[in-house]
């Protein structure tokens, strides 16, 4: 943008011929009557010919409404606001086009992953069950992915939260910017090249073929590192600074000030950051697969002994045995896990609305 | 970035220097290093494993298409077709996603009633949150079969344009599928970057739009639309970033298979995560040390994405400041 204002657009002729200001406007809730009367005569004509669908229906009715209202503002309003017109209407559609997907994918997850999803496919394991065995459950799984995920966040927390306090407070100059730059290259690390670096880190430590709950731990905690410096760098940020300088002019020294005035502050934000972390490595799937093994059927509770089995893994290994029951398996599976998320992205934000810092 | 004012790190108190501070620096300051020190692990790691393979491989890597490493003699193995499965993919998402996102963040910034806006942004997070392994299992079992008429259909009427030439697949399982499941996962990155973007705008400058007469269409391109240009295409890049990384949904869409096409309506493509993660199972041999390979051009590929994304920004930020 250059430092002008912004050239307003010169008046087109068809707004010359009308003096008056008022003229020719829709009436206001033109639009909205406007919709309501498309889908019902789209929907009745659809109707007619014995072929309604959701989708079909939801995107006759957006086109006909799109070119009845632009044309009648053409007429009415003229050029200039019949595209505004188009150009709202096609921004609603961006929106709902996007929800699509969404509501398609959680229907089908609910409705397919309810025939199996119960207390037993919670609460059991895939041990002794042959995979087409009309049995067996994912407790294994859920086992695995907590000590899976806890071990990374375990790992990944603290090096990613001191790292924010270390750009934040105390980083000048190149040190920061370099570190900076690095953070931003590791968010960009592909899940699947974070495995390859564990297997191959592994492979020399402990020679090939060794898969085990660490090995999938480590690979989590490279993906989740850069997260939560990234989030914690932007909390600490906002703790303003008239509280380290109170905090200062007490003569409390700076790692006093850090650990008990900027980190407190800023613990809801913290913890929301953290938590969607969480929910982003949880559902990981391309890293395990490669570390921690996917053929474990039994309850594992070491992480260092032996493979380890996952709600991500465990969807994927059941698709790929490709039976009815397998495909039921793993929709209960993705109904399990999308639980878990949806439960840690809505928790981060009450948490982060209900314990934000007051201060601004 | 977006980052608000970064409060100057404070002056340290003066006075004697306490144990308690230089401990504490020490730990942070170890904790950055560190960082610094597996992301140079990741390399160093990936490239003495990659090199047995690499000096065996009787084929060019870089040239050849196909794929024959599961042996100790003479492994014969290339990433062309791999690495052009997976730029392709790539970019029928980023096309697919970049316009609706724009629109999304529009809406949500520009459009939507003021109290709804923050929990219709959630839902598009949402989007985000989602597995991929999820998003594999719905593209192959309900998007798949749903799209098979609509290929025939493209076949019959856009035939003669090459991307689209006949007979389609009959299972659903190709490139534009998968391609179409990256755009539903990238929309949420690229949505954010602009959201971002949007809100920054100056309120002069939209105000004064306003005041000339502009309707909100006519704001949106005098104002807002210039001023995020930069935001935009930063926020498309990181969103091939992480498209041209995605592994399951790919390879679960996909029907195995290895080969350069242009088209997009029958299988025949691969990308380099899709084909690591089917592969590894079953490698042997040069196999791993030849997918780690693989991996590493994964890796230089995504990291000039995002190293080219984050300049843009920079550069757009210092621009407009």
């Amino acid at each position: 943008m250059s430092t002008t204002t912004a050239q307003p657009p010169v008046p087109g002729p068809e707004s010359g011929t009308k003096p008056d200001l008022r003229a020719g406007t829709l009436p206001r809730h033109f639009p909205l009557g406007l919709l309501v009367g498309c889908g019902v005569v789209v929907a009745g004509v659809l109707a007619a010919f014995s072929s309604f669908g959701l989708i079909t229906w939801a995107l006759l009715t957006a086109v006909a409404y799109s070119v009845i209202i632009v044309t009648a503002s053409n007429r009415v309003e003229g050029g200039r606001k019949a595209k505004d017109r188009m150009v709202t209407a096609i921004v609603y559609g961006c929106f709902l086009l996007a929800m699509a997907p969404l509501v398609s994918l959680l229907y089908t997850v609910a409705g397919y992953g309810l025939d199996r999803f119960s207390p037993y496919f919670l609460t059991v394991s895939m041990n002794g069950v042959l995979p087409s065995m009309d049995a067996g459950g994912v407790y294994h799984a859920i086992v695995g992915t907590l000590a899976i995920t806890g071990m990374a966040t375990l790992l990944s927390v603290p090096i990613g939260v001191l790292t924010a306090v270390y750009l934040v407070e105390y980083a000048q100059g190149r040190i920061k910017k370099v570190i900076t730059f690095f953070v931003d290259v590791m968010t960009g690390i592909p899940s699947i090249v974070a495995g390859l670096f564990v297997v191959a880190l592994w492979m020399m430590l402990f020679g090939p073929g060794h898969t085990n709950g660490a090995a999938g731990a480590l690979s989590l905690t490279v993906l989740m590192i850069p997260v939560v410096v990234r989030s914690s760098e932007e909390m600490l940020r906002l703790v303003s600074r008239d509280l380290r300088e109170a905090s200062y002019a007490l003569g409390v020294p700076k790692w006093r000030t850090i650990t008990k005035v900027v980190l407190p502050t800023s613990a809801a934000g913290l913890t929301t950051g953290i938590m969607l972390a969480i929910a982003r490595v949880i559902g990981e799937t391309a890293p395990l697969v490669l570390t921690a093994g996917s053929s474990a059927v039994s309850i594992n509770w070491n992480l260092f002994d032996g493979q380890m089995m996952n709600l991500p893994v465990f969807i994927y290994s059941q698709f790929r045995m490709g039976g009815a029951v397998n495909y039921e398996r793993a929709w209960a599976a993705a109904l399990t896990l999308v639980l878990i998320v949806m439960l840690l992205f809505i928790l981060a934000r009450v948490i982060g609305r209900l314990f934000s810092p007051k201060t601004r | 970035m977006t980052t608000t004012d970064a409060p100057k790190a404070a002056p340290p108190p003066r006075g004697k220097r306490r144990i308690g501070d230089a401990v504490f620096a020490g730990l942070a300051r170890g904790s950055g290093l560190l960082i610094l020190a597996i992301l140079a692990g990741v390399a160093a790691f990936l490239v003495i494993q990659a090199w047995p393979s690499l000096l065996a491989n009787t084929s060019n890597f870089l040239t050849d298409q196909s794929w024959d490493a599961n042996t100790r003699e003479d492994p014969s193995f290339g990433v062309a077709a791999l690495a052009f499965g997976t730029v392709l993919a790539a970019s029928i998402a980023l096309l697919l996603a970049t316009p609706v996102a724009i629109g999304i963040a529009l809406f949500i910034v520009y459009y939507a009633p003021r109290k709804l806006a923050a929990t219709l942004g959630y839902l598009v997070d949402l989007l985000a949150a989602i597995p991929s392994v999820v998003y594999g299992l719905w593209g192959m079992m309900v998007l798949a079969p749903q799209l098979v008429p609509v290929y025939e259909g493209m076949t019959h009427y856009l035939g003669w344009i090459p991307l689209f030439a006949g007979p389609s697949s009959t299972s659903g399982r190709t490139l534009l599928t998968a391609g179409i499941v990256l755009a539903v996962m990238i929309l949420p990155i690229i949505t954010a970057m602009s959201r971002d973007v949007f809100h920054q705008v100056p309120q002069g400058h939209r105000e004064a739009a306003l005041a000339m007469g502009a309707t909100r269409w006519e704001m949106i391109r005098l104002a807002v639309l210039p001023f995020g240009k930069s935001g935009i295409v930063g926020g498309a890049m990181l969103g091939l970033g992480r498209a041209l990384g995605e592994t399951m949904a790919v390879a679960m869409i996909l029907s195995p298979a290895l080969a350069i096409s242009f088209n997009l309506l029958q299988s025949g493509n691969q990308t380099i995560a899709a084909h690591i993660a089917l592969q590894y199972p079953e490698a042997t041999g040069y196999g791993v040390s030849a997918l780690i390979a693989a991996g590493l051009v994964l890796f230089a590929i995504t990291l000039a994405v995002n190293m080219g994304a984050r300049y843009v920004v920079a550069r757009g930020n210092k621009e407009s400041a």
